[in-house]
């Protein structure tokens, strides 16, 4: 399967430890600037409609901001009550300072 | 241990069953339910699930193949009618059934009114089951006017429910004001006004004397001797600990199932979590009814039949959805002596931080998430801002949790 690298936001707009919401073709993404690199997920939790980018970024951890579910986010695992479906994870990149995510076209 | 046996297959219930094999525990789980259902979310019960659009089939925990996979084994058609601590055997209908430790996870159960005032007419509900969801949204598809009576979450969830279903609600609250136990005066300002604007006719301080009607509900007569029209009603008043097990095994009770700082109940080896449990926590003997504290508390059970001697200290946390309103709270206020109020970035957002001197003990928040999560971390931190910055709109809450 091919790539399709979209830019998705400039890597100094996602402070350290955060997590910033993205729309990429119609989709709602969330973009970490976590200890081991930038990662990307779906945007809206597994559990109910919540935005991850009001969520709390720890390490390479996601909490909900609604139900405290937490997802890692570097594979999408979900790995705490309520939640029990992984989110989706999207391959990254950052090139000259900007983060590309490679969606689906 | 061989056999961990859990009496109730509500949240807690489960949170013990799914933690323990989180924690590699290898022995037998069997997870006894009363109610004929997989393990499910009761919190849409007063949401989602009362819309007219939702088939209220209910949102299980996890699938059947979880159980399986897990080695969970789920009887949740099986009353336990008996513990025989010295035997350590429950007592099921057909067998005595042993265990090496047992949890109780045994719920609560709503609280009724006296039967002289409900003189077995039809039409009056409580709401704690996914059946009791069903017969309610079944009744809203009928009925033209809904008397909700209890003003707590429960009774502000269905009258909005209601609302959003074209019905005429009527609303009273007994106590001086709705959420009187369970939020701020400002919350319950913000919560009073969204049902005002949407219809919703909320009495408080005023009681329910008396229902109109021979057969089917008709109406009521409230304490202050006015009349309602109500061909539905759902009575949100409380719940009270299911304890009657407990109680006849000799276990110490007191509004719950007492158990010590690790969820050990008076007798080793028998341990209890959810909404039936009374903990220790901050000199006082609590009960919290949350979904934080089923999952939680559970953990620590499951942790503690591990042999982690874990204390159970939560930080309380509860959500509610009415209408448009999300509203989340952290932390539990009694003892504050100054609200501090912070804007939200929208105009329907809002928060409300309660400190006792320099202290913050609690934070309701409506419509912004962010600031809740934000929220939550700084109490469970044992952070206390200083008001003045909370006050600011433009200090970024962030900031104040890395300081």
């Amino acid at each position: 399967m091919s790539s399709n690298w979209v830019l998705a936001c400039a890597a100094n707009d996602v402070d350290e430890e955060d997590v910033l919401g993205v729309e990429l073709n119609g989709q709602k993404l969330a973009v970490y600037n976590t200890p081991k690199g930038f990662f990307a997920t779906d945007g809206i939790c597994t559990h109910e409609v919540a935005q991850l980018e009001d969520g709390l970024v720890i390490g390479t951890v996601i909490e909900c901001p609604l139900h405290q579910g937490r997802f890692d986010v570097t594979n999408g695992k979900a790995l705490s009550a309520p939640v029990c479906v992984d989110l989706k994870t999207y391959p990254t990149k950052v090139e000259d300072g900007d983060v590309y995510i490679d969606v689906p076209a | 241990m061989r056999h961990v046996a859990i009496v109730g297959a509500g949240l807690a219930g489960f949170s013990v069953a799914r933690r323990l094999r989180e924690l590699d525990y290898t022995g037998a789980i069997t997870l006894f339910g009363d109610e004929g259902a997989l393990p499910y979310d009761r919190p849409p019960l007063s949401k989602g699930s009362l819309k007219a659009s939702v088939d209220a089939s209910g949102a299980t925990l996890r699938p059947s193949e979880f159980f399986e996979e897990n080695q969970i084994a789920l009887r949740p058609s099986e009353p336990v009618l008996g513990i025989d601590t010295t035997a350590r055997t429950l007592q099921l209908r057909g067998e005595a059934f042993a265990f090496d430790a047992l949890v109780l996870a045994t719920g609560a159960t709503p609280r009724a009114l006296p039967n002289a005032i409900i003189r077995g007419l039809h039409g009056v509900h409580g709401l704690r089951t996914l059946a009791d969801a069903q017969r309610i949204s079944q009744a809203f598809g009928t009925a033209q006017h809904a008397l909700i009576v209890g003003g707590g979450y429960i009774g502000l969830e269905v009258a909005a429910a209601a609302a959003g279903r074209g019905l005429r609600v009527t609303l009273i609250e007994a106590g001086p004001r709705i959420l009187g136990r369970v939020a701020g005066p400002p919350t319950a300002d913000a919560i009073r006004a969204a049902h005002k604007r949407k219809g919703v006719d909320i009495r408080e301080g005023v009681g329910l004397s008396a229902f109109v009607g021979t057969d089917q509900v008709k109406g009521a007569i409230l304490s202050d001797g006015a009349h309602v029209a109500a061909d539905c009603v759902i009575v949100g008043i409380g719940i009270d600990p299911n304890v009657t097990l407990a109680k006849s095994a000799g276990l110490a009770t007191e509004n719950g199932i007492l158990v010590d700082p690790t969820c050990q109940t008076s007798q080793p080896g028998i341990w209890a979590a959810g909404d039936c449990a009374a903990f220790p926590m901050a000199d006082q003997i609590t009960r919290l009814e949350s979904v934080g504290n089923a999952i939680e508390m559970g953990e620590v059970v499951a942790a503690n039949i591990m042999g982690q001697s874990r204390p159970y200290a939560p930080t309380a946390w509860f959500w509610s959805d009415q209408f448009d309103l999300k509203l989340q709270m952290v932390g539990l206020s009694p003892g504050y002596d100054r609200i501090v109020t912070r804007p939200g970035v929208n105009p329907d957002a809002i928060s409300h931080w309660y400190y006792a001197g320099e202290r913050l003990l609690s934070v309701d928040i409506i419509n912004e998430p962010k600031t809740y999560i934000i929220a939550k971390r700084l109490i469970e931190t044992g952070k206390s801002p200083p008001p003045a910055q909370i006050a600011d709109q433009s200090v970024n809450l962030k900031v104040l949790l890395k300081s």
